[in-house]
């Protein structure tokens, strides 16, 4: 099936669309232009990304880098059990 | 359906910036495509990676949109009347010398309403890090013609283009006698974040430039697209030459754009040459201020 042909991925982003306001940086400047503006529009009517080519997605955070309202951020999945042991348990 | 079935196995993660910021104030007032946020975002990263202790550091804004920075971080902070960041980050520093004082302000603020503070605080070399957010423009107050504004750019108040000669703002602290010039887009996020972290530990008056696009009021008054076009443009015209004569650094309207590492240089601070110059002239009648003493 394609499933096994298709990549692994290396990450993932994580986003909190509610306070993206649409400015594209992260679209932009994705180094595996992995990421697309969304259909949907969030809470204050700004289009926000998604992830549309996840199996691209190494989890690099230069989204997180760019982005000016700490909206999205990217993990690796290597990296995601020491980073879930620092999170405030929620 | 592969990113949700991924999503759903992740766990509760949150922005590794959140912690730095006063999060009942997110989202913040600043426009879509402004590069502020990019800013402060690296400025944080800086301190993320160097494990900066928060309770050592105090950071100091004036008015206008980078302004805004000192309500956002969650460290001591002020926000200070006009144009007054540097004198008060400067009684900052000698009230308490172990402090490190960030002055984080914009073009306006630091430079026409708060000029003469700066020139004079590169001048004593005082130990405060000043990063000045220039976005060409007051942004704020509706897009007046600032001090950094190029060369035929339009603005509110020079609808046939401006006409008024701008700052070389590396040319300016390095002749004033700083002693760490640079100057990085908010493009080149990685740079910036190593600047920060360069200006953070150096010890003198460090002076950082980060371009910033204002895409509601630069950028729209001169056609030039949304923030996001700026970027591309600071990504197409943008030359990195460390080291650079700071004389040959001038900004033009949608120019080229020499970023990089201009100067980093030693000199006394002030309170290092005040304790070795009293030192001298009173002798043990004089105790040394700020010095850690190891009794």
């Amino acid at each position: 099936m394609a499933e096994e042909t298709a990549k692994k991925p290396k990450g993932t982003i994580i986003l909190n669309k509610e306070i993206c306001k649409g400015c594209s940086f992260c679209i932009d400047f994705c180094p595996t232009h992995c990421l697309e503006f969304s259909k949907d529009f969030n809470r204050k009517g700004y289009h926000y990304p998604i992830l549309a080519r996840p199996e691209d997605c190494t989890g690099c955070d230069l989204c997180g880098l760019y982005c000016p309202d700490y909206a999205i951020f990217g993990v690796r999945f290597r990296d995601l059990e020491k980073l879930a042991a620092a999170a405030p348990a929620a | 359906m592969s990113s949700a079935a991924i999503n759903l196995e992740l766990p509760p993660l949150q922005n590794p910036v959140m912690k730095y910021l006063r999060q009942d104030r997110i989202p913040h007032i600043w426009c879509p495509g402004c590069g502020i946020g990019t800013a402060l975002n690296a400025f944080i990263r800086a301190l993320d990676e160097m494990q900066f202790d928060l309770d050592r550091m105090a950071v100091v804004s004036g008015i206008g949109c980078s302004g805004r920075v000192a309500g956002y971080l969650n460290v001591d902070s002020f926000h200070t009347t006009h144009g007054r960041a540097i004198p008060f980050a400067t009684g900052l520093k000698l009230g308490n010398p172990e402090l490190k004082v960030v002055v984080f302000s914009g073009d306006g603020d630091l430079f026409a309403i708060g000029g003469n503070h700066f020139i004079h605080a590169a001048r004593r070399n005082m130990d405060l890090f000043v990063v000045c957010v220039n976005n060409f423009t007051y942004g704020m107050t509706g897009g007046q013609v600032a001090p950094t504004t190029p060369l035929g750019a339009i603005q509110t108040t020079m609808p046939y283009g401006n006409f008024e000669p701008a700052f070389n703002l590396p040319y300016l602290a390095d002749s004033c006698g700083a002693v760490y010039v640079a100057r990085w887009t908010v493009y080149h996020i990685k740079q910036l974040t190593r600047a920060f972290k360069e200006g953070l530990s150096k010890k003198g008056f460090a002076f950082l430039e980060v371009l910033s696009p204002c895409p509601t009021l630069y950028s729209r008054r001169n056609r030039l697209g949304d923030g996001v076009d700026q970027l591309k443009y600071y990504k197409e015209k943008s030359v990195v030459k460390n080291g650079a004569d700071t004389r040959e650094v001038e900004l033009s309207f949608q120019g080229e754009i020499v970023v990089g590492k201009f100067v980093d240089r030693e000199r006394p601070t002030w309170l290092e040459a005040m304790n070795e110059h009293l030192s001298q002239r009173l002798g043990l009648r004089y105790q040394p201020y700020g010095v850690r003493h190891e009794d």
